[in-house]
Parts: C-alpha cells; sequence; structure tokens
C-alpha cells in the first residue's frame, strides 16, 4: 500500500478550494470564462484546475509504480530513455524501390534510427503495377512493390541485420512479408536475425483505414499465419502492430482510439490461443501503433492508460506469466488529421507538440509529419524538418532527462484514471457484443467513428472549435509550399520492369507455387513458408494475392454514415 | 407538389480507402435535404459514370486522398462526354495541390473543395451551382 | 400523344439506361404530364416477376439481393432492382446506401439499379416505386427485386406491390419477433433466417415455425405455407435454394390464379387502386385547400382554440368535397 495522500488533507484544501471558486464567481460576474466549453479535441470537458482531491485514491504502488515494473503507467522499460532515446523512424516510400531507396539513406544519414516503408495504393490492395486498377496509383502515396526484386532494390545499401524495418501493410502482409525475408536470405542474412514490424492490423481496416481484400474470417487467419510462423522462424519480428493511429483519423475520439485498439488486441490474443499458441509465446511480439494528435494533456494520458490497461488485460484476463507479454510497446505517429493545408508551414509547430505529448507519454519509436503532408508526399526538405524535430526534442529540451516526467501531475494522473475507466467501460460494451469480430459485423465501432468525426466537424464549422489558419487568423495570400512531384513516366517504367520479370522466370516453378499456397490455403494451413518459396521463385504480388481471393472472396464496403 | 429535389453523388473512384471526408459530406447533404447515392469504396470510373446515370444524379462529388487524381478525375470527365451525360455536374475534393486545380477545372470539373472548406460552404456551393434538371 | 413522349417510350422498351433513369426521376418528382407516358406504357407492362424483400434494418437484404443478382443473371435472367431507404423526416434528405452492396453489378447491362427515397411517405412503398416497377417492366426485365426500408408496420404495404414477399430476420430476433409485428407474419410469403451460421439460428426457426402456424386469419385465406429458409448471405449459402422456393410460389400463383400478372389478382388491384385514388383525391384535396389559404387559417383558429379540430374538418370537407 502506498497511497500517496493522507485522508487528512483533503478538508483542508476543499476548504480552501471553496473559498477560491467563490473568488473566481465574482470574478466571472464581470466578465466570463474566455470560453463557454474548454474541451479538447475528443469534445471532453476539462475542469478549471486539478488538485490531490481529483485523485484521492491514488496509490503510487498500485496504480503508477517504476517503469519496467507492472503496472507500466510510467514506462515499459526499466530505464526507458536514459537506457536509449526512442526510434526515431520516419514513414517513407515514393515511386519506384529506387526511389524510395534514395529517400531511405537521406534519412538515415540524417540521423534516423529505424527504417519504415510506405507502399503505393496498388501494392497495399493487392495489386500489381500492371493491373488495369492501378492506373494513376502506382507509386502515388509509397513504393511501388510487384515483386522480391523490388524489396531487393528498396533495401539495397541498408543493413537490415542491424536495423529494424518497420511495413505498414496489411492486406497482403503476409505475401510482403515473405518477400522481405526472402531479399534478406537472398542477401545472406537468415531469417532469426531480422527485426521489425508488419503493421498486419486487418481489424482495423474493417473499422477505419478500409483497405481491405478479404472477409474478416479468413483475414485473421492469414495474421495468426503470421503470428505463428514469427513466433517459430523470426524471433526478433513483431508480427502485428495493433494499430489506433487510422481509428483516430478516420475521426474517432481519444478514448475510442483507446478502446477499439486495445479491444482489437484482445481479439487477436484470442485468436492466436485458438489456435493453440501460448499466450506468452506470441504476446510478447505484439506491438502497438498510436496516433499523437493536437491535444496535449489528453494525449499523454491517453498513452499512460494504454500501457496499464493492456497489463492488466494481460495478466489477469489472459493469465500470461511472462512479464514480457504485459508490456505494451508501441510506435506513435503525429497526427495527419490535425495538419492543415492553410499556412503550412503551421503543421512544424503542431507537429512539434504532437512529438513532444508522444514522448512525455513514453512512445518506443516516432514519425513525425512533415508540413507538406496535406498536399502532397514529403519533399526530402520537409522530411528533414520533421526529422530535427525529434532530435531537438531529444537532445535539447531535456525532457528525455528523467523518466515520465508528469507522473504525479494532478491532472495527468486524473485523466490517465478516467480515460482508463471509460475505455474498459466501451471494452465492456464490445465483449457484451461477442467480440471485436461481432461488434464489426454489427457495425458498432463504424458508426461511433462516423457519428464522432461528424460532431467534430459540426464544431468546427459552427466556430465552437478553432483550426488556425482555417477558421481563425486565416490569411487572404497564402505563402507558397514547394510540393513533391511524382515522375508520370515511372509508371510505365515499373511495368515494363514487371513485365521483363514474368517472362525470364520459370513459369512452371510459378505455376507449381501459387498451387501450393492454394493448398495451404483450402487445407487450413500454415502459409507462410510456402510464400517464401514462392516469392523467391518471383510470384508477384498479385498473383498471390489473387489465389487468396479465390480461396476466401473478396469484402466489399458495408457502406455506414 | 412537384419540386425537384437534389440528388448527388457521392464517389471514391481508385484504390483509396479514406473515406472519412466523404461520409461527412454525405450526412451534411442529407442534413441539406439532398438525396445522396453513396458508391462505396474502390470504384473505376466506369463503375462510378455508369451509376450516376442510373441513378440520374445532377452532381458527381469525387474523393481522393492518394494523390491519383491525376488520373481519374479526367478518365470521369472523358466518361461522362463519351456517355453524353455532360450535364452532371463534376466537383472533388481531397489532397489536391492547388497546382492541379486550374487543369482539373479545365477539364470540367466545375470546383474543388480543399481540406478545412466548412460543410455549409459545400452545400452552399451545390445549392447555388447545381439544378435539378428542368422537366 | 406527342413526339417527345412516343420518343421516351420507344426508348424505355428498349431498355436506353438514361431515358429510364429520367422517367423514373420525373415519376419521383411528380413532374406533370408523367401520367400520360405511364398510360402509355401500361400496355407493355405485367410481365415481370416481382419480388420484395423486406425486414429490419441490419438484416442483410442489400447482401441478399445482391446475390440474388447474381444467381439470377447465372439462371439467363435480366434484373431491375429498386432500393428504398427512409427519407430524413428533419431535412427531407437521404442517404441511399443500399447501392454499395451491390456496386459489383453495375456494369452489367442485363442489371438496372435504382435507388429512391421514402420521402416523406409511409409505408416504405410509394405510388413512386410502383410505377418504377412498371417502367423496368416495361423495359422487359425479367424480375424486378424491390428492398423497402423495413420499418414495422410498414412492411405490409409490399404485399400490394409484389407476387412474391420475403421477410429477412437473423437469429436472436425472437423476442423482436414476438414483440414486433403480425403485420410481418401476415406479410411473408417465404420467410428467410440470414446470418444463420449465428448462434439461435435453430431458435429462431421454431419461433417463426410456431407464430407462423398460429396465423390462422392467414391459413384460412389462402393455403400457401410460408417456408422458412437458412440462409448465409455473405457466403452465398442457401441463396439459389431461395430463388427456387420463389420458382415454387410463382408456380403456385400461376396454378391459384391461372395467370401470374399482378394485376389478374382482383384483390391486389383493388388495394393499388385505392391507394391511387387515395394519393390522387388527397393531393388535389390538399393542393386547394393550401392554395386557398384555407388550410393555414383552419389551423390558426384551431390553435387560438376558437374551433375544434372535428368541426373544423367537417367545415372543410363540406366545403369541397360532399
Amino acid at each position: 500500500m502506498a497511497k500517496v495522500f493522507n485522508d487528512s488533507v483533503f478538508k483542508d484544501i476543499d476548504e480552501a478550494k471553496r473559498k477560491w471558486e467563490a473568488k473566481l464567481e465574482r470574478i466571472f460576474q464581470e466578465a466570463p470564462e474566455r470560453l463557454k466549453r474548454f474541451i479538447t479535441v475528443s469534445d471532453r470537458e476539462i475542469n478549471r484546475i486539478y488538485t490531490p482531491l481529483d485523485v484521492k485514491e491514488l496509490d503510487y504502488n498500485r496504480d503508477l509504480g517504476f517503469p519496467g515494473e507492472y503496472p507500466y503507467t510510467r514506462g515499459v522499460q526499466p530505464s526507458m530513455y536514459r537506457g536509449r532515446l526512442w526510434t526515431m523512424r520516419m514513414f517513407a516510400g515514393l515511386g519506384t524501390a529506387k526511389d524510395t531507396n534514395r529517400r531511405f539513406h537521406l534519412l538515415v544519414n540524417a540521423g534516423q534510427t529505424g527504417l519504415s516503408v510506405a507502399f503505393d495504393m496498388p501494392t497495399l490492395m493487392g495489386y500489381d503495377s500492371d493491373s488495369p486498377r492501378s492506373r494513376g496509383e502506382i507509386g502515388r502515396c509509397g513504393v511501388a512493390i510487384d515483386t522480391v526484386k523490388d524489396m531487393e532494390e528498396l533495401f539495397e545499401g541498408l543493413p537490415v541485420d542491424r536495423l529494424t524495418t518497420s511495413m505498414t501493410i496489411n492486406p497482403p502482409a503476409s505475401v510482403i512479408w515473405a518477400m522481405y525475408i526472402a531479399a534478406a536470405e537472398n542477401r545472406g542474412i537468415p531469417r532469426k536475425l531480422l527485426g521489425g514490424t508488419i503493421q498486419n492490423d486487418m481489424l482495423k481496416e474493417f473499422i477505419a483505414q478500409k483497405t481491405f481484400m478479404l472477409p474478416p474470417i479468413p483475414s485473421v487467419k492469414l495474421i495468426i499465419d503470421t503470428v505463428e510462423f514469427g513466433t517459430k522462424q523470426v524471433p526478433k519480428w513483431n508480427t502485428i502492430s495493433i494499430s489506433g493511429y487510422h481509428i483516430r483519423e478516420a475521426g474517432s475520439t481519444a478514448v475510442q482510439e483507446l478502446a477499439f485498439t486495445l479491444a482489437d488486441g484482445i481479439a487477436y490474443t484470442q485468436a492466436a490461443i485458438e489456435r493453440g499458441l501460448d499466450v506468452d509465446d506470441f504476446a510478447p511480439r505484439f506491438s502497438f501503433f498510436f496516433n499523437s494528435h493536437i491535444d496535449f494533456f489528453e494525449e499523454i494520458a491517453k498513452f499512460r492508460a494504454a500501457r496499464r490497461m493492456w497489463a492488466k488485460i494481460m495478466r489477469e484476463r489472459f493469465k500470461a506469466k511472462n512479464p514480457r507479454s504485459w508490456w505494451l510497446r508501441f510506435h506513435t505517429q503525429t497526427a495527419g488529421c490535425s495538419l492543415t493545408a492553410q499556412q503550412p508551414y503551421n503543421n512544424i509547430v503542431r507537429t512539434t507538440l504532437e512529438a513532444l505529448a508522444a514522448v512525455l507519454g513514453g512512445t518506443q519509436s516516432l514519425h513525425t509529419n512533415s508540413l507538406d503532408e496535406v498536399l502532397a508526399l514529403p519533399t526530402e526538405e520537409a522530411a528533414t524538418i520533421a526529422l530535427r524535430t525529434q532530435q531537438i526534442i531529444a537532445e535539447e529540451s531535456g525532457v528525455a532527462n528523467t523518466i515520465d516526467p508528469l507522473g504525479g501531475s494532478y491532472f495527468v494522473e486524473a485523466l490517465t484514471n478516467k480515460m482508463e475507466e471509460e475505455a474498459f467501460e466501451i471494452i465492456q460494451k464490445i465483449d457484451d457484443m461477442g467480440g471485436m469480430l461481432a461488434a464489426i459485423e454489427k457495425h458498432y465501432p463504424q458508426q461511433e467513428i462516423a457519428d464522432s468525426a461528424y460532431k467534430y466537424q459540426l464544431q468546427l464549422d459552427s466556430g465552437e472549435r478553432t483550426l488556425v489558419g482555417v477558421n481563425k487568423y486565416v490569411m487572404e495570400e497564402e505563402i507558397p509550399v514547394e510540393i513533391l512531384e511524382i515522375d508520370e513516366e515511372l509508371e510505365r517504367i515499373q511495368i515494363e520492369k514487371l513485365w521483363r520479370i514474368k517472362e525470364e522466370r520459370d513459369q512452371g516453378k510459378v505455376k507449381e507455387c501459387l498451387e501450393k499456397v492454394g493448398e495451404a490455403c483450402f487445407k487450413d494451413e500454415n502459409v507462410m513458408e510456402h510464400l517464401i518459396e514462392a516469392v523467391k521463385n518471383y510470384c508477384t504480388l498479385q498473383e498471390l494475392c489473387d489465389v487468396y481471393r479465390s480461396v476466401y472472396g473478396t469484402y466489399r464496403d458495408p457502406g455506414i454514415f | 407538389m412537384s419540386q425537384r429535389r437534389i440528388r448527388v453523388m457521392v464517389a471514391k473512384p481508385g484504390l483509396d480507402g479514406h473515406d472519412r471526408g466523404a461520409r461527412v459530406i454525405a450526412r451534411a447533404f442529407r442534413d441539406a435535404g439532398f438525396e445522396v447515392v453513396y458508391t462505396g469504396l474502390h470504384q473505376t470510373p466506369e463503375e462510378i459514370v455508369e451509376a450516376a446515370i442510373q441513378e440520374d444524379v445532377d452532381m458527381i462529388g469525387l474523393s481522393s486522398l492518394a494523390g491519383a487524381h491525376r488520373f481519374l478525375f479526367p478518365r470521369v470527365m472523358e466518361l461522362l462526354k463519351e456517355r453524353g451525360v455532360e450535364d452532371i455536374v463534376v466537383c472533388g475534393g481531397g489532397i489536391i495541390p492547388d497546382d492541379d486545380i486550374p487543369k482539373l477545372k479545365a477539364m470540367g470539373v466545375k470546383e474543388i473543395f480543399t481540406p478545412g472548406t466548412p460543410l455549409h460552404k459545400i452545400v452552399e456551393w451545390v445549392k447555388e451551382n447545381v439544378k435539378p434538371r428542368e422537366a | 400523344m406527342s413526339k417527345a413522349h412516343k420518343e421516351i417510350i420507344q426508348k424505355v422498351l428498349e431498355g436506353d439506361t438514361r431515358t429510364v433513369a429520367r422517367l423514373i426521376r420525373d415519376i419521383d418528382d411528380n413532374i406533370p404530364g408523367i401520367r400520360q407516358v405511364l398510360k402509355e406504357l401500361y400496355p407493355y407492362t405485367g410481365n415481370a416477376y416481382v419480388v420484395g424483400i423486406t425486414g429490419a434494418p441490419g438484416v442483410g437484404k442489400s447482401t441478399l439481393v445482391d446475390q440474388m443478382i447474381l444467381h439470377l443473371r447465372k439462371r439467363g435472367r435480366t434484373v431491375g432492382v429498386l432500393a428504398v431507404d427512409p427519407t430524413s423526416p428533419f431535412t427531407g434528405g437521404a442517404i441511399l446506401g443500399d447501392r454499395v452492396r451491390m456496386q459489383r453489378h453495375s456494369m452489367d447491362k442485363g442489371v438496372f439499379i435504382r435507388s429512391m427515397a421514402t420521402r416523406g411517405q409511409f409505408g416504405g412503398i410509394t405510388q413512386a416505386t410502383r410505377s418504377a416497377i412498371d417502367v423496368l417492366d416495361a423495359t422487359g426485365k425479367d424480375y424486378i427485386l424491390v428492398e423497402t426500408v423495413g420499418v414495422g408496420q410498414d412492411e405490409v404495404d409490399i404485399v400490394k406491390t409484389a407476387h412474391t414477399t420475403i421477410v429477412v430476420v437473423i437469429p436472436g430476433m425472437g423476442d423482436d419477433i414476438q414483440a414486433i409485428k403480425a403485420g410481418i407474419l401476415e406479410v411473408g410469403d417465404i420467410f428467410v433466417i440470414n446470418k444463420a451460421d449465428r448462434e439461435g439460428a435453430d431458435r429462431t426457426l421454431m419461433d417463426l415455425r410456431m407464430m407462423l402456424e398460429m396465423e390462422t386469419d392467414r391459413t384460412q385465406r389462402d393455403d400457401w405455407k410460408p417456408p422458412i429458409l437458412k440462409v448465409q448471405a455473405v457466403f452465398d449459402i442457401g441463396v439459389s435454394e431461395l430463388l427456387d422456393t420463389i420458382e415454387e410460389h410463382r408456380q403456385y400463383l400461376l396454378r391459384k390464379y391461372g395467370d401470374v400478372k399482378l394485376r389478374s389478382n382482383p384483390a391486389r388491384v383493388k388495394e393499388s387502386l385505392i391507394q391511387m385514388l387515395k394519393d390522387r383525391l388527397f393531393e388535389s384535396f390538399l393542393g386547394k385547400i393550401t392554395k386557398s389559404g384555407e388550410l393555414d387559417d383552419t389551423v390558426l383558429r384551431i390553435s387560438k382554440g376558437e374551433i375544434d379540430p372535428y368541426s373544423a374538418c367537417d367545415n372543410l370537407l363540406k366545403e369541397h368535397v360532399v
């Protein structure tokens, strides 16, 4: 027991508070408070002041503890940033593999400490560059990957045995991961040395990001295939990055982001257990991915609540014994939806605040958005500024000198408690519906998000919410910003390259490999080894995804408003 | 008794799945009294135009957030011309750099709504610029 | 008949998409002169088989319709689809989102899909919907599927418009079915339990069966025993069987009435005609008293307490009717 406040102090504080509030009432008679409602970006009302009265029951050991110890509120690793700074991992991808490789080298030379790959829409959706559906979309929002050859070019000259790579890929994650492993093995790097993450989180696709290909149940099956394979063969790899980022970008509140993400985590844990895996074998390799939005303290509280909640869920609900299973390790990206197209240089400031919140929230790795991302893919200059933002926070601001500096703040602790409480309520609701898969079928999270998004927009339009440069401090004449241009030629280059590979490869072997994958799907076996074999023989991304589609069917948008 | 209601289509061409804006706008249009046909995600320009004709809409709103507007929007305009239904007003929104806007307008896209445009402004624009067909 | 009308008729019979779509719009918007066109088209109608699909929101009607289209096309049939969604009573607008689930058929020349809003009419089926069915009928569509809002008592309307009415439920609706509506039990020619892989499917089946058996009203009227089918639309399980069952019902109607044209069933014709008269009479009456200002005056007088609503009604009717 380590109750922070002695019950005896509350009476006096309460008295003093009442006197102060009385004074305020008189002041507000003359001139009212600055705003009608003081709200966060999630429409949560915040009190004027927080005192020990708001955290009466706070118990240091039970609720906070020390970093690296249950319930991990103050951080998952014992030494946090004193031992090692967060990984500076800038999401990047554009044009062809060669173009992106160049950007990777630039960022690594500028000091980033981890790689992160953004793929183009066709790749994300499981189409090759020569598909008619890919026209106009090749290389436009990320890198185009059709075969293992592209993967090799992507990582040319980069030490993938020493740097970890994160790949934001969902429906075709199993195939892309197979290509990554194959490319590394082709270079002589054994799979057990490979460290990194594949996002591989389909539940949030159905809820928010909407890159979907197969229906929910086979999607989860393929995910558990990768979890199983990773547990046995690629032990340093995080096979899922359970994501809240996209849920937030789609318009949810902070608590919804927190609840839906952890509920997804619960669903994956359950599925893996049903597969016959031991929770302590795979849970240590589950990682998370959160948004860091513009309301500073709400985000910090959210991160801390997340850690405490997941620790409780893993230890109490799933009875995990390995402490590493209780760790919620997460990557953060600053909120894309908070950036404005008007006066884009302001975005540097927004990103800085959001990055700071993530650091004060104890993130393990961080991507900072570039100022021009509301307009196009980032230029080199803009991406460099974004990276420097992290470096200045790390090296100059001093916030990384001590672990969880805001721990103990009445406001932050009260908010952390509240968010945990509300998020658990939502998780209970989802449990009552039969779990996340059932909730998705009932359209519950989708509807909640659509409602929050609409509410937010109405508040913005009515002026109840301010967005600098958009509905306040608007400038008639905007300062122009240089935008990145994607070369139109690259479509032709990529398609020709693909055709050449298709011509030169062993067609017989290709057919054989595709059949093997199809068979494994039918028999409900793990597909990973077959995939690696297939991609080494130059089966393309779409060819493999088409096998999936033919076995499992395609998922279509149900249309929720 | 016989006053035409405005029928609009909100469409997501291409592979891009970011539909927060499209859904919010669809709701705003409904709240403004329009009938809104939503096509769903991952539509080809051909599917959009065919649906627009079957539904006899007065306007098509195209939403693009993954950079493919340069190909997809002109393709829609081309198809509308081919099918003889150029009277359908086309507008767009999403992540579209300012520099691309004049080119799209030259092709017949009537307006591009950049991020940050308040919903009521878009609704007003529709009421001003989109007239249901004469009887 | 004017030249313009002649052209429209010709194009409709050819199945010209744009003309058909515009005509349905004109019907929806009640454009003057439209009745003339409908009169000219009428002789060409009566060949399509109309199937109504109704049920509460979320039971999977659109997904079911989508699969039905697939199967009908495989059987070589052409299909017209009317998807009806509710108009918001507050704003007059509507989000017509059913098409989303059927979009894969949009490029199929043998399929025509049209979304319609209820526009404030209760009953899910409006005169506009009925006329739209006639138009699609005239274009030569073999089957016309009408998916309705399914908001309770209002489902009953579909019966007057379709040959076969399908009521869709999902497992676990047991208590709801009880509470719901004798209406549904009256109305359904075929009952479909969708998402039949869910828990409680068998229970729902038993509940439904029991309730249908107690529907003595119906069994006296009709000797068609509504079958209950288990379906999983999303996985395309049971859909082919559903179509076979619809065919069985069609054969039954043929035996009973000798002809499957909707209009050969006097009971249906009566309902339809009464509805049309109701609409026309009321429209014209309301138009008159609105124009003359009598409506507003009367409302004012009632609110001021100068007259009671019953007498007010009598007065208005005496003035304008008989």
